[in-house]
């Protein structure tokens, strides 16, 4: 296996998607090979680091608003109906 | 009576299709702020957010007698939400000359080539402040190319399957886990540039 194949084969390898024997080639090849090992660990660190920080958000107003829309629609809805 | 903040997703759903407004109310209170999140991520513009979030729950409210309730409520308003951000994305690439979409530091084929090697698997994140971390996350996600953007915040952010990102987009599995592929390696070099900026500025 070269760099290149590990690669294309990442994403997969850390979603534990791989079959197995191309999983046993990956780890063969991140045995002797310090900057892919480098590349895998900072890519599943890279995942976990925006799965586990990334704040939802919404102002305030903008909630306020999208409630006040919503209840305007629904007057208008059932006065109609 | 159970309070409606009690209730789980699917029982409101039952009670919003039978015109139960504050049902649908506690609904878009529990989903608001992810779906905002996720349209501000999308389209980089807090006016274009709330704007597609206001039709995204619209449209959930209108058609909420067809949801089938086969997926979650939650994934069916994602989906709804990406559907309204990939057709603004589209009127946007008609009146577009350039594609802004090939990041310069991709092969030909597309793969992000590792431009360093520095392991920062174990620090200096974790030495940074909250507030700076989720900055620079932010700022990392803004610099991905929209085509990779859209994949990455709804597989990897949203926890959607490949299958449904590839539904909601139109993709084949395989083209989904491409661009997935792609996504991270990308914002995995964003990262490293933007964290050696920071140790280098300390």
């Amino acid at each position: 296996m070269h760099c290149k194949d590990l690669l294309e084969a990442i994403s997969d390898y850390v979603d534990g998607e791989l079959d197995e024997s191309l999983c046993a080639d990956i780890e063969e090849h991140l045995k002797n090979c310090e900057p892919c090992r480098v590349v895998v660990d900072t890519t599943r660190k890279t995942i976990t680091i925006f799965k586990e920080n990334l704040p939802y958000e919404i102002p305030q107003p903008v909630q306020d608003r999208l409630h006040r829309v919503l209840r305007e629609r629904w007057k208008k809805r059932t006065s109609s109906s | 009576m159970i309070p409606l903040r009690e209730q789980p997703d699917t029982e409101l759903v039952k009670l919003a299709k039978a015109k139960d407004l504050l049902a649908f109310e506690e609904l878009v209170s529990r989903h608001s702020a992810r779906i905002y999140s996720l349209l501000y991520r999308l389209l980089k513009n807090r006016g274009d957010a709330e704007d597609l979030l206001q039709q995204t729950f619209l449209s959930a409210f209108e058609n909420l007698g067809r949801f089938r309730e086969e997926a979650s409520f939650r994934t069916w308003v994602t989906r709804i939400a990406t559907n309204f951000a990939l057709m603004k994305f589209r009127k946007e690439k008609k009146n577009q000359t350039v594609s802004l979409d090939v990041p310069k530091n991709f092969t030909e084929d597309g793969i992000p080539l590792p431009m360093e090697i520095a392991d920062w698997s174990v620090n200096p994140v974790e030495t940074l402040e909250r507030k700076e971390l989720v900055e620079i996350l932010e700022a990392a996600i803004a610099r991905l190319p929209q085509i990779y953007r859209t994949v990455f915040l709804l597989r990897d952010l949203e926890g959607l399957s490949n299958k449904e990102v590839a539904e909601m987009m139109e993709l084949s599995v395989s083209a989904v886990k491409s661009r997935l592929m792609r996504a991270r390696l990308f914002l995995r070099t964003i990262l490293s540039d933007l964290l050696r900026e920071k140790v280098d500025a300390l």
